[in-house]
């Protein structure tokens, strides 16, 4: 059951129809929320007028800054740090305004059309300040005390100093990657009640993290924990921004306390473009040391990451990705980064499907191609003098991320190098791109190599339960945001348990169900889920194996979990099923001697992540008068351990690399010299469509499993990301002979038109 | 994203939607495939008070080929009506090439040719063709029909036509083109789908092998389509080369005053209309 390609549990209900996406779920007497976003980047708030809003029928309440002044800022939930506590957003903007879109004003309303005309009729004034918009330029003021250099940190490795000093080259550049995100299909959500009865505050929608999010709401409203209870529905998508804390989950929830109505607020796009998480956007600047042989001795780097308006839940954790994954798979043994998080008038910012690896990926990368230029080293070759081998294993960077000190755990680098120029044919395929470069054509390669990391800990909890008709029952407190999480749970339980997938069900992201529970962030839930799943379903097997030799009066040792079924090895008819076992669990059977049900809960701790990692190697071609670019070969190699699914592994692959060309070619907030937001739809926000979807080559591996967890396996989510834009500027390089061509992303067709006109292979 | 409240009308025949529309004027919009109205609706940014949906008005839907020297497309045909159509000759693979063009399919199930000029987006595909052929727009009220030339019809200003609010676009006239003539379009966007940040439709009619008159419109580069006059004047008595036509290219390049947004600057879309009319061109004279 491990390892096969079975199609998911979710598409029944989905392809159906039948999903339940928390737009789909209503509530008697409900009221709808519509929230008034600023207009302004930043400013003064002189007044905020709601008198027009009351007026309109149907409309029950608007709420403004001082209305909910007494609510505490959304809290950190990940990297947070003293000195950023200042910069956290407060639910509704009191006294200043800082982006464009920034909620300033909420109205309640008895349907969706009602409350946008009621915000409409919201009068906001507000006397505008300067914004800041270029983060590498000057600080600005965030509150008349404090300026807009929210956190910087230092981490260091080795003896930079010594190892610049004995260089016998030094390399220096600046690369940035521009500002994009996440952009699930389902927008944000939430429907919350407050049930009077029970004193419960029930909240709908919840996503990615529904225990973290009920902790920080129960505090934020002061209510117990065990009070509030988070739901997830289905969810459709996260990639990092779904499903954080934001100013308008804990709106909805204060307003069913309230107001004593059920509060629902569906986000729509134009909102959802502005309001939800931005991220990437960082600018680096760095400097190589290398011996004569291209062996990189030294690297030194400095970079921004525009934060926009104000530190989120994820305090400063892009940034610390972004510097503690940045050397990559190379040995790279002294290494000083200092990363600074600075706030700009823009909106504020999160993580995204490799957070601060797809920029850091980028940056190194081109790094190495700029090493191999200055050296005349073939590409690959200089990557392969400076890989990690595997007898290093497990190898300690010197330096901490999420809490943790990265040590990679297994990883047989040069290995996959083989295989991809193997697979590509390298030197042929170099042969002939040149060839056809001397025809005239405009075409490239480009590869980059790059370490993920996955399964964060430290805990993950699975309860395995069979009621009495054999039914299985999977509940954990992880979350699924629509990757296939309930498929690759419900296969890990079969395979100990062998029963059919049609017999199990997973619950997860349920508040309620379980006692705690991290989520669905950091390629985590296979890795920690999976195998807290995997230890109670073997827990479960041998706690019916122990019972069934009661009922059964046979030596434990001999018997065998087959098809549902506890039976004596060599006589198959002396069985009894997993149902009928735990028929015999009641609570005043014998059998249960104070352990009543068939049931099993385990807990999986780890205080590392396990560190898969992958390859990337693009083919583009170029064309000159237009300045686009069609990717003619994308080859993504990546080691996992160990797939669960493959297929649902090569899903991951797919819809990861569409977002990683998407910032490589297309996605890209822009704002003008006033702050105003240039991306808020879809026909601005350009996101890759199947049309501009190559044919993926995905080369699945299994060399390095983890040795952190019994399955060995690692996390699929973020590999088909985390290298598109160091591979697609490598290409466009490479297309236009001209090393270090490509300094920042998006590589927009007018970028690339520039480049080319000024490209001695065109001239 | 959610409308403003407005008032629905589903008239039957031509003489109530017009009486609607009279009724009513820049109070009311008509409604047609709803591909541009709606989503400018939902974001507020138009607010018609009264809706007149032409959905049921008869005979609207159809081509009308009776006339040997012209085709008359009505104005709720639709986009992927175009694409397929069985128009002879160069004309009927000019529409069918151009219309392929137009946003995504489930966009061209429901968009329509009237809807597609009266809106008058300056990128827009079938301005620019009707642009190149100056057409003939049939203009009706309750007063009656006047007609207009494409070169009338669309304003400096992006989305705006000389339609009177109590006016339905009812028809478009494009002459036929015989087989002297060779038609060729080219368009660039940043996403297949997305509306061109310039496109060129181009027909030329040959004598010989030199040309005896050209038509090239853009879109993307002004308020509205706009002819590539010296271009075409360039060409007039050439040579059907593609030297001309890069000549024309050029010309084209020259003459027209785009203004940029985050898509495209001014400098640039004047070099993609330089290779849009090259490769428009470069079909027409194939
Ligand atoms: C995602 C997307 C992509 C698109 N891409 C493209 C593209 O690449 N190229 C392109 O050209 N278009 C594109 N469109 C727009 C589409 O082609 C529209 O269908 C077209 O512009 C308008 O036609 P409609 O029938 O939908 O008109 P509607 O949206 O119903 O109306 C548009 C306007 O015209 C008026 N109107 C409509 N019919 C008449 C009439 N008979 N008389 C008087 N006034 C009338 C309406 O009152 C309204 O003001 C795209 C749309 C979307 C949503």
């Amino acid at each position: 059951m491990i390892g096969e390609s079975v199609p998911r549990l979710e598409d029944r209900p989905l392809l159906r129809g039948e999903g339940r996406f928390v737009a789909d779920i209503s509530l008697p007497h409900q009221l709808h929320m519509r929230v008034v976003r600023s207009h302004a980047a930043h400013g003064t708030i002189e007044s905020i007028d709601a008198t027009g809003a009351l007026a309109v029928p149907g409309v029950a309440a608007v709420w403004t800054g001082v209305d909910v002044s007494d609510i505490a800022p959304i809290d950190f939930r990940q990297v947070g740090a003293d000195q950023m506590v200042p910069y956290r957003q407060p639910i509704l903007a009191q006294e200043r305004v800082r982006y464009v879109g920034e909620p300033v004003a909420v109205v309640f309303a008895t349907d969706p059309y009602t409350a946008e005309d009621g915000a409409e009729a919201v009068i906001l004034e507000v006397s505008e300040l300067a914004p800041v918009l270029d983060t590498t330029g000057p600080l600005g003021d965030f509150d008349g005390r404090l300026d807009t250099e929210a956190y910087v940190f230092t981490e260091q490795t080795g003896d930079v100093d010594a190892a610049f000093a004995r260089a016998e080259h030094v390399i220096e550049a600046e690369f940035g990657v521009g500002r994009h995100t996440g952009v699930p299909l389902e927008c944000r959500g939430a429907l919350a009640v407050h049930h009077r009865t029970t004193q419960t505050l029930e909240f709908l929608g919840a996503a990615k993290v529904p225990f973290q999010n009920r902790d920080a709401l129960a505090a934020m409203l002061g209510l117990p924990p065990s009070r509030v209870v988070l739901r997830e529905a289905h969810v459709g998508g996260g990639f990092g921004v779904r499903g954080e804390l934001y100013p308008e989950d804990v709106l909805v929830a204060l307003a069913a306390l309230r107001l004593g109505r059920p509060v629902k607020w569906i986000e729509d796009r134009h909102e959802h473009l502005v309001a939800a998480n931005h991220s990437r956007d960082q600018r680096h600047r760095l400097r190589v040391a290398t011996d004569d042989s291209g062996v990189i001795e030294g690297l030194e780097v400095e970079f921004v990451s525009d934060q926009g308006a104000y530190v989120r839940t994820h305090g400063a954790t892009v940034a610390t990705l972004a510097a503690a994954m940045l050397p990559g798979p190379y040995r790279i043994p002294n290494y000083r980064v200092t990363g600074r998080v600075r706030l700009s008038n823009k909106t504020p910012a999160g993580t995204y499907r490799a957070p601060g690896r797809y920029e850091s990926t980028f940056v190194r990368e081109r790094a190495l191609d700029a090493v191999a230029a200055e050296l005349g080293v073939d590409r690959a070759e200089i990557r392969r003098r400076n890989l990690i081998a595997p007898t290093e294993m497990p190898f300690e960077r010197g330096i901490d991320a999420l809490g943790t000190a990265v040590v990679y755990d297994s990883g047989k680098y040069e290995m996959m190098l083989d295989r991809v120029l193997g697979h590509i044919d390298y030197p042929a395929l170099t042969w002939s791109l040149a060839e056809r470069r001397a025809a005239g054509e405009l075409v490239g390669l480009g590869i980059g190599f790059f370490v993920e990391k996955s399964g964060l800990g430290p805990f993950a909890g699975s309860r395995v339960e069979v009621d009495p008709s054999g039914c299985v029952t999977v509940t954990t407190g992880e979350a699924s945001v629509g990757q296939g999480f309930e498929t690759v749970m419900a296969q890990i339980c079969a395979e100990t348990l062998d029963v059919g997938l049609d017999r199990i069900s997973v619950v997860h992201g349920q508040t309620d169900q379980m006692s705690y529970g991290m989520g669905a962030f950091a390629s985590r839930a296979t890795v920690m889920a999976g195998t807290a799943t995997h230890d109670a379903s073997l827990a479960l097997r041998q706690r019916a194996i122990e019972v069934a030799a009661e009922m059964l009066e046979a030596n434990p040792a001999d018997l065998e979990l087959v098809d549902g079924a506890v039976r004596v090895a060599g006589s198959p008819t002396r069985a009894v099923s997993l149902g009928e076992v735990a028929s015999a669990l009641g609570p005043a059977s014998p059998y249960a001697d104070g352990r009543p049900g068939l049931v099993t809960e385990e807990w999986y701790l780890t205080s590392h992540m396990n560190y898969p990692y992958g390859l990337h190697a693009g083919v583009v071609a170029l064309d000159a008068d237009t300045g686009s670019l069609s990717i003619e070969r994308y080859v993504i190699a990546y080691d996992i351990g160990r797939a669960i699914n493959p297929m649902l592994v090569e899903g991951q692959i797919v819809g990861g690399a569409a977002q990683g060309f998407g910032g490589a070619l297309f996605e890209d907030f822009s704002y003008d010299e006033i702050g105003q937001p240039q991306v808020t739809t879809f026909m601005d926000y350009l996101m890759p469509t199947a049309a501009e979807m190559p044919e993926l080559e995905i080369l699945l591996s299994e060399d390095a499993p983890s040795p952190l967890n019994p399955l060995g396996v690692k996390g699929a989510g973020e590999g088909g990301t985390n290298a598109c834009g160091a591979v697609i500027a490598a290409a466009v390089d490479d297309a236009l002979d001209r090393p270090g061509a490509v300094t920042s992303l998006p590589i927009t067709p007018e970028r690339l038109h520039a480049l080319c006109r000024s490209s001695p292979a065109t001239a | 994203m959610k409308p403003a409240a407005f008032e629905y009308h589903a008239p039957r025949t031509l003489e109530e939607a017009l009486g609607l529309l009279e009724e009513h004027q820049d109070e009311a919009k008509v409604l047609a495939g709803g591909q541009s109205l709606v989503p400018a609706m939902n974001f507020r940014l138009a607010r018609p008070a009264v809706l007149v949906d032409i959905a049921h008005v008869p005979d609207l839907d159809r081509i009308d080929e009776a006339d040997p020297a012209s085709v008359t497309i009505g104005a709720r045909v639709r986009h992927l009506d175009l694409e397929h159509n069985t128009i002879a000759g160069p004309l009927g693979s000019l529409i069918a090439s151009t219309g392929r063009w137009v946003g995504h399919y489930p966009i061209r199930i429901r968009g329509t040719f009237g809807g597609s000029l009266a809106h008058a987006d300056p990128a827009a595909e079938w301005c620019a063709l009707a642009r190149a052929l100056d057409a003939e727009i049939h203009c009706r009220s309750t007063t009656g029909e006047r007609t207009v030339g494409a070169g009338d019809f669309f304003e400096q200003m992006a989305f705006t036509t000389c339609l009177e609010p109590d006016e339905l676009l009812v028809g478009v006239r494009l002459p036929r083109l015989g087989d002297s003539w060779g038609v060729g379009m080219a368009e660039f966007a940043r996403r297949w789908g997305d509306f061109a940040i310039v496109l060129a439709v181009a027909a030329v009619e040959r004598d010989g092998d030199s040309i005896a008159g050209a038509r090239i419109a853009l879109g993307g580069v002004a308020g509205g389509p706009v002819r590539a006059a010296n271009a075409e004047a360039l060409m007039a008595g050439r040579p059907a080369t593609a030297e001309t036509a890069a000549a024309a290219a050029a010309a084209a390049a020259e003459e027209v005053d785009p203004t940029g947004d985050i898509h495209g600057s001014a400098d640039y879309r004047r070099d993609l209309v330089r290779a849009m009319v090259t490769r428009a061109l470069d079909q027409a004279l194939a």
